[in-house]
C-alpha cells in the first residue's frame, strides 16, 4: 500500500495512517480509494479488530480535500461518476463496520477529508493553529457530493449546516466542538494515542459517543423551541430553504449553480431519505464537474496553486527589515500581512500620530486573530511589536524592502525614491504601490534604478488576495524574485508583469470605466448599467466600482501617460469623471457619488437589528452629465463594457505586459472582480471562440470606433481558431 | 577582596555600543494598560534598529526589575522573546532596587570579561500602573487552603475553614510592602533622618528639584533626548508617545514652597515635589567585546572601566550609595573626582543627592567611614545631571540605570569629556558606581 499504513494494537484498534506519498498534504485520489477498499475488504473480516482510529501521517492537515487535478482531467460524466460511486461505496462500508471508528483530525480537514470523517464515530480534533474543518466545494462550483450534503445536516442540524456548504467557509476547532461537528478537542501531542484509547473504550461499551454542546441557558432554550422548530419540521425547514435559496439568489444572481444545488441536494435528501439523497448527490456531482462554470472556477483554484510556487526562489534575498511608507488605508494594510513573515517593520508618515493611526488598525486585525486563537496572545504582542513609529529615516540604512504606499503624484514618489536612495544602501528594494503610474518614470533619473519595481497591492490587503508586481526594464532578477518570494510568504497570488501606463490590472479597467461614462452619458441608467454587470457575473458593478474606488482616482487616473496610451490609440477619455470631481464628488468616501450612501437605520424600535443603509442613484449626476434617460439592453451593455475589458486584456498579453494568459485571468478576476466562473477574460475568449468575440467586436466598432478594434492577436487566434488555454 | 579595574588592554575592552529607552510616563498615564516587559520590548527593539544589530547576534539578555508581575517573574525572558531574539539566547532578571539595571549591566559585562558572551543587551523596567495588590494575608490563606494545601473534602471542612475568617477579612486588601523589611522604615522617612541629620534645608531640596525640572524640560526642548528615545505606540491606541511626561513647568520655587513634608507632616522637609515618583519605564544597553564591536564594524561610544557595589547602614546611610561607592570606583581605576567630566546619578530625593555631594566634600566623611585622609571631592553641580535626573524624569526603579548609562555615554561624547561616573543608592542601603570612559576621545 503505498497511500496508507496500518498497524494493530495488543486490544485490537486497527490504526489507518494515511500518508500520500510524494506530496505534502493528503488527497481523495482513486488511488486512495482503491487501497481503502482493499483495507476494508481485510478489515470486514478480520475477528480481531475491535475498534478502528483513522489518522493522518502529514504534520499539518488531515486531508484536504478530492485530487482536483483528477477530477480536471476526467473528460465525461460517467467517469466523474464512476470515480465519486467508489468514493460512496467506500464510506458507506466504513459506516456499516462493525465496530467504532474513531478519526483523529490534526490540521486541514476540508472537503471530502471531512466528508471522510462524518462516516466515524467519534471525531477528535487538535487545538493546532493549523486545524481547520470546512466543506469548500462550493467555491469550486461543486457540491460536497461524498455524502457531506447528507450527513453533516443531521449530525449539525440544518441551520449549522448549511452555511457552512454554502459559504465554503472553514471552521476552528473551538467552534466546531461548539456545534457538535466534533467531539473533542486536545493537545496536538498525544492525540494518537488518546484517538486509540477513546476507540478501545468505545469498543469495551465504556463511553457512548456524546455529542457534547456546552451553551448558555439561554442558548439551550432556543435550541429546544425555534431551532427545533426549523432544524426538524417539514414547516420549518421550508422556511429554511427558501430564505437560504432567495439569499443565495440575491448574491451571486443566480450564477452559481453549485450553491443552488446544494440546497437542492440538501432538501432533497431530507424529504426522500438519506439513501435517495445519496443518489441524487452522485448525478448532481457527474453534472457540475462537467460544467462550464465549475471548470472556470477549478482553473482558477489551479492558477492559483500553481502561482504559489516561485520559480526564482534561489534568487531571492530574505526580506528581514521591511519599510512602509504612509500609514492609510493602502500602508497599515501592508503592514497587516507583513508583521506575520519578516522582523522589522518600519512603518512612516509625516508625524508619528498619523503612523499611530495606521497601528492602532494593524493591532485590531492581529487581536481578532488571537480572539479566534489562530494566533496566541503572546503572538499578537509579538507580531505588534515589529512596528517601529518612525518620522525620519534615520533608521532605514539596513532595510531590505521599501514598499511605498503614499499620494498618487509622480513629484512626490520620485522624491520619496531619492530620499530613501540616500538613507538606504544598494541592498535595499524600492517598491511603489502606484496603481497607473508607470515605475519607469518614477525611477528615472535615479541612482539605482535596478532596485525599483512596483508591488501592486488591492484594498483592502488584509482580503483582497492579487498582488501586482511590475518590473522595468532595468529592474534586477534578483529584485523580481525577492518581491515575488515576499509576496507569496504574504499569502498574496502574484503575478509578474511589465511596466506600462496603468500595467494590467488598471489599464484594462480603464476602457470598461470610460465606457460605463459615456453610456451614462448617451442616456443609460446607472442601475441598470450596474445590474447588466452583475448579471454577466461580475461581483460589483462598474459604477458602484468606481464610486468605491473613488471618483477622485477615476478622474485622476485617466490623465498623464495613461491618457497619451489610449489617445495614441485615437481615443478619447470621457470628461465626464473630471466634471463630476470638479463638483467635489469622490464617491463612497465623501458620499457624494453616483449614488447617495444612507445611514444604516434600526429595524423598528427595538434596540438590535440594524437594517443596512439604502444605496438609491444620486439624481444630481444625470443633471450634471447632461443626457436624457432612455432604455438600453442589458446585452449590449454587457457587450460593450466586457468587451472593452477583454479586448484591453488580449493587448496586454500582444505587447508582453502579460507573460502568460493564465496571469491575464488570474489578474482580472482577483483584482477587478471579472466574473470568477469564466476562469477568467481568457478562458471566457477560449469557451465563446475567438471568432465569434472578434465578429462581436467588429460591429461595435462599427458603430462606436476604434475602442472596439480587436487586437492583433485575437484576429490571429480567430483566423487559425486556436486556443488561449491548451485543455 | 577583589580589587580589580576592568581595565583591560587595548583590543579586549568591554564597550558600550549605545543605549534606547522609551519615554518615560508617571504610573498611571501612558502605560496605563501594558506589562513591563512590553516596554523593555520597545527598548530592545529600538536599540537594534538603532544599531543595526541582528537580534541572532545576542548572547545574553539581563533586565533588572524590581517589582515583578508574577506573570513574568523572569522579564527578562517576554523582553528577549516579544524584541525578536532567538529563544536559544538565554535571559535572566537582576533586582536589586534602584540599581537593577546597573547590576544588570554589570553583569553583562562579567559575562563578556570571563569570555562568556561576546554580545549581551542589558538594561531594566519597571511598571507600576497594574502593581500587585494583595488580599488580606487571612483571605489568601483561606484561598490557599481550600484550593491547594487543605482541600475540603465536606461541608464540615469548609465550614471549618470558614470558621476563621472575618467578613473584612475578604474585603480588605494588605497594605503594600512599601518600607524597608529590617528597619520598618519609609524611604521617605530615611531621606528625611539624611536631610536632619546633614543640615541640609527645605530651599536647599526645593532648589535642586526646581533644578531637576529645568534642566529636563530644557533638554526636551532641545531634542537633546531624541538619540536616546524610541517612539512608543501602545496596542490598541492611536496616538505615539514621544517624551518623558514626568517634567513639568509648574515646578517652580513658588509652587514647591508650598507643600507639607508627606514623611513627617510637622516637621518634615521631604515633600512630594522633591522626591522622585511612581514611573512606567525601560531601558537597554548594547554591551560587547572590543574585538566584536571592530568584526561588526561598530564604533563604541564608551569602554567600561571600573564598578564597585556597597552597602551601608540601614537607618542613616540608606540613600548614601553614591557616597561610597563612587570613592570605590574611583581606586579601582586610579582616578580621582575631579578627573571625571561627567556624572549621571540616580536623585531618589534631593536631600538624598545633597546629601551625598555633601559626603563626598566632607574631610570627616572620608575619614570616618572611608578610611582617607583626604575628601573624595567637591562635586561641581554643572557635571551633575545636566539634562535632568530622576526626579524630573521619573524613576521607574528598574530601568533607571540602564537610563543613566545611556544619558552618560551621550554626554560623553556632546560635552567632549574623558571620563563620566553612573552611581544610585538602593534599597537595602546598597550603593553602585560605574565608571567609563569615552571611545571617540
Amino acid at each position: 500500500m503505498k497511500n496508507l499504513a496500518m498497524e494493530k494494537t495488543k486490544d485490537g484498534v486497527a490504526v489507518v495512517t494515511i500518508d500520500c506519498p510524494d506530496s505534502k498534504v493528503n488527497k481523495v485520489s482513486s488511488a486512495l480509494l482503491a487501497e481503502i477498499s482493499g483495507l476494508l475488504d481485510d478489515m470486514e473480516k478480520d475477528k480481531d479488530v475491535r475498534a478502528m482510529v483513522i489518522l493522518s501521517g502529514k504534520d499539518d492537515n488531515f486531508v484536504v480535500g478530492a485530487d482536483v487535478d483528477e477530477l480536471n482531467a476526467m473528460k465525461s460524466k460517467d467517469e466523474v461518476i464512476t470515480y465519486i460511486s467508489k468514493a460512496h461505496d467506500v464510506l458507506r462500508r466504513i459506516e456499516s463496520l462493525p465496530f467504532p471508528v474513531v478519526c483523529g483530525i490534526n490540521g486541514n480537514c476540508l472537503g471530502g477529508g471531512l466528508e471522510l470523517a462524518l462516516v466515524a464515530d467519534y471525531r477528535i480534533a487538535t487545538d493546532s493553529p493549523k486545524t481547520s474543518l470546512g466543506l469548500p466545494e462550493v467555491q469550486l462550483g461543486l457540491i460536497p457530493a461524498a455524502g457531506g450534503t447528507q450527513r453533516l445536516p443531521r449530525l449539525i442540524g440544518l441551520q449549522n449546516a448549511l452555511p457552512l456548504m454554502l459559504t465554503g467557509r472553514n471552521l476552528r476547532p473551538k467552534k466546531a466542538l461548539k456545534i457538535g461537528l466534533v467531539d473533542e478537542v486536545v493537545m496536538a501531542q498525544g492525540m494518537r494515542d488518546i484517538a486509540v484509547r477513546k476507540a478501545a473504550d468505545l469498543a469495551g461499551g465504556k463511553a457512548a459517543p456524546q455529542r457534547k454542546k456546552k451553551q448558555p441557558l439561554q442558548a439551550r432554550i432556543m435550541d429546544a423551541t425555534v431551532k427545533r422548530f426549523l432544524d426538524e419540521t417539514p414547516m420549518g425547514r421550508r422556511i429554511v430553504f427558501s430564505q437560504a435559496r432567495s439569499q443565495v439568489l440575491r448574491q451571486t444572481m443566480g450564477l452559481y449553480p453549485a450553491a443552488l444545488a446544494i440546497i437542492s441536494s440538501v432538501e432533497f435528501g431530507l424529504d426522500h431519505g438519506m439513501k435517495k439523497g445519496l443518489e441524487n448527490d452522485i448525478r448532481i456531482f457527474g453534472e457540475l464537474v462537467m460544467d462550464q462554470k465549475s471548470k472556470g472556477l477549478r482553473s482558477l483554484f489551479d492558477g492559483m496553486t500553481a502561482l504559489k510556487k516561485n520559480p526564482l526562489k534561489d534568487r531571492a534575498r530574505p526580506v528581514k527589515k521591511l519599510a512602509v511608507l504612509g500609514a492609510g488605508l493602502m500602508g497599515h494594510g501592508i503592514v497587516s500581512v507583513s508583521t506575520g513573515v519578516t522582523e522589522t517593520v518600519l512603518l512612516k508618515d509625516v508625524s508619528l500620530d498619523a503612523v499611530a493611526k495606521g497601528m492602532k488598525e494593524v493591532y485590531r486585525g492581529l487581536d481578532k486573530r488571537a480572539r479566534s486563537g489562530a494566533i496566541t496572545r503572546f503572538d499578537r504582542d509579538v507580531q505588534y511589536g515589529r512596528i517601529m513609529a518612525c518620522d525620519d529615516y534615520s533608521l532605514f540604512g539596513t532595510t531590505d524592502l521599501v514598499i511605498e504606499a503614499v499620494f498618487e503624484d509622480l513629484g512626490l514618489k520620485r522624491r520619496i525614491l531619492s530620499e530613501v536612495e540616500a538613507a538606504t544602501s544598494e541592498g535595499t528594494i524600492f517598491a511603489s504601490n502606484t496603481s497607473a503610474l508607470p515605475i519607469t518614470l518614477i525611477a528615472e533619473g535615479c541612482r539605482r534604478p535596478g532596485n525599483v519595481i512596483g508591488m501592486h497591492y488591492f484594498s483592502p490587503v488584509p482580503k483582497m488576495p492579487l498582488l501586482e508586481i511590475i518590473t522595468t526594464e532595468a529592474t534586477e532578477e534578483w529584485v523580481k524574485a525577492t518581491a515575488l518570494e515576499f509576496g507569496i510568504q504574504q499569502g498574496k497570488t502574484c503575478i509578474v508583469v511589465k511596466d506600462c501606463p496603468g500595467f494590467y490590472t488598471t489599464r484594462i479597467l480603464i476602457p470598461m470605466l470610460n465606457e460605463a461614462m459615456r453610456l451614462i452619458e448617451e442616456g443609460a441608467e446607472i442601475k441598470a448599467i450596474d445590474t447588466a454587470m452583475k448579471q454577466f457575473g461580475y461581483p460589483v458593478g462598474p459604477v458602484t466600482l468606481v464610486d468605491e474606488l473613488g471618483i477622485d482616482v477615476a478622474a485622476h487616473v485617466a490623465r498623464g501617460e495613461v491618457k497619451k496610451l489610449f489617445e495614441a490609440r485615437g481615443l478619447k477619455a470621457s470628461d465626464g469623471y473630471t466634471k463630476l470631481f470638479e463638483k467635489g464628488y469622490k464617491g463612497r468616501k465623501n458620499k457624494k457619488g453616483f449614488y447617495l450612501y444612507e445611514e444604516p437605520k434600526r429595524k423598528g424600535i427595538l434596540p438590535f437589528g440594524k437594517k443596512k443603509g439604502g444605496k438609491p442613484v444620486n439624481p444630481e449626476v444625470y443633471e450634471i452629465l447632461g443626457g436624457q434617460r432612455k432604455p438600453f439592453a442589458a446585452g449590449e451593455i454587457q457587450d460593450r463594457l466586457a468587451l472593452a475589458m477583454i479586448n484591453e486584456a488580449a493587448l496586454c498579453l500582444e505587447e508582453g505586459i502579460l507573460s502568460c494568459a493564465r496571469d491575464g485571468d488570474i489578474g482580472a478576476v482577483f483584482g477587478l472582480g471579472f466574473p470568477p466562473f469564466t476562469g477568467g477574460p481568457f478562458r471566457y475568449i477560449d469557451a465563446v471562440g475567438a471568432r465569434a468575440i472578434v465578429d462581436r467586436m467588429k460591429a461595435l466598432e462599427q458603430k462606436f470606433g476604434p475602442l472596439y478594434t480587436p487586437a492583433g492577436i485575437l484576429v490571429d487566434m480567430a483566423a487559425r481558431g486556436r486556443k488561449f488555454h491548451d485543455s | 577582596m577583589a580589587k580589580k579595574a576592568l581595565k583591560a588592554e587595548q583590543g579586549r575592552r568591554i564597550a558600550v555600543i549605545d543605549g534606547c529607552r522609551v519615554p518615560f510616563q508617571r504610573s498611571g498615564t501612558g502605560y496605563y494598560d501594558i506589562m513591563a516587559w512590553e516596554l523593555g520590548r520597545y527598548a530592545v527593539k529600538g536599540l537594534l534598529a538603532k544599531t543595526g544589530v541582528s537580534p541572532d547576534a545576542i548572547d545574553h539578555v539581563l533586565m533588572g526589575c524590581v517589582a515583578t508581575d508574577i506573570a513574568t517573574t523572569n522579564v527578562a525572558r517576554e523582553v528577549a522573546l516579544g524584541a525578536g531574539i532567538p529563544r536559544e539566547v538565554p535571559a535572566h532578571t537582576c533586582t536589586i532596587a534602584c540599581v537593577s539595571a546597573n547590576a544588570a549591566f554589570v553583569n553583562g559585562a562579567n559575562l563578556i570579561a570571563t569570555g562568556n558572551a561576546d554580545i549581551v543587551i542589558a538594561g531594566g523596567v519597571e511598571s507600576f500602573s497594574d502593581a500587585d495588590i494583595k488580599v488580606s494575608k487571612r483571605f489568601r490563606r483561606f484561598i490557599l487552603d481550600m484550593t491547594m494545601y487543605h482541600k475540603p473534602k465536606s461541608f464540615k471542612d469548609t465550614l471549618r475553614h470558614l470558621r476563621g475568617m472575618k467578613p473584612l477579612d475578604f474585603l480588605m486588601p494588605e497594605r503594600p510592602a512599601v518600607s524597608e523589611y529590617s528597619t520598618g522604615l519609609l524611604m521617605g522617612q530615611t531621606a528625611e533622618i539624611l536631610a536632619k541629620r546633614l543640615s541640609i534645608s527645605r530651599q536647599e531640596q526645593d532648589e535642586y528639584a526646581v533644578m531637576s525640572h529645568q534642566r529636563a524640560l530644557k533638554a526636551q526642548a532641545d531634542g537633546a533626548f531624541r538619540k536616546e528615545i524610541v517612539p512608543v505606540v501602545v496596542p490598541g491606541k492611536d496616538k505615539a508617545i514621544t517624551m518623558d511626561n514626568g517634567p513639568k513647568q509648574e515646578t517652580t520655587m513658588d509652587k514647591v514652597s508650598r507643600l507639607r513634608g508627606s514623611f513627617d507632616r510637622k516637621y518634615g522637609t521631604v515633600t512630594a515635589a522633591n522626591s522622585s515618583f511612581l514611573t512606567d519605564g525601560g531601558a537597554a544597553v548594547l554591551v560587547m567585546s572590543e574585538e566584536k564591536a571592530k568584526e561588526l564594524g561598530l564604533t563604541p561610544k564608551a569602554y567600561l572601566v571600573s564598578y564597585a557595589f556597597t552597602g551601608q547602614d540601614l537607618v542613616d546611610e540608606l540613600l548614601l550609595g553614591p557616597a561610597f561607592s563612587i570613592p570605590k570606583a574611583l581606586d579601582r581605576a586610579g582616578l580621582k573626582l575631579k578627573d571625571i567630566g561627567v556624572f549621571e546619578i540616580h536623585e531618589a530625593f534631593a536631600s538624598q543627592m545633597i546629601g551625598n555631594v555633601k559626603c563626598l566634600a566632607s574631610r570627616e566623611f572620608a575619614k570616618e567611614k572611608l578610611g582617607r585622609d583626604e575628601a573624595v571631592g567637591e562635586l561641581d553641580y554643572d557635571r551633575v545631571n545636566r539634562y535632568g535626573g530622576s526626579l524630573s524624569l521619573g524613576h521607574p526603579f528598574g530601568a533607571t540605570g540602564g537610563r543613566l548609562i545611556t544619558t552618560c555615554v551621550n554626554r560623553m561624547i556632546d560635552e567632549g569629556q574623558r571620563y563620566g561616573v553612573v552611581a544610585g543608592c538602593g534599597a537595602g542601603a546598597l550603593g553602585n558606581a560605574i565608571i567609563l570612559e569615552n571611545a571617540t576621545a
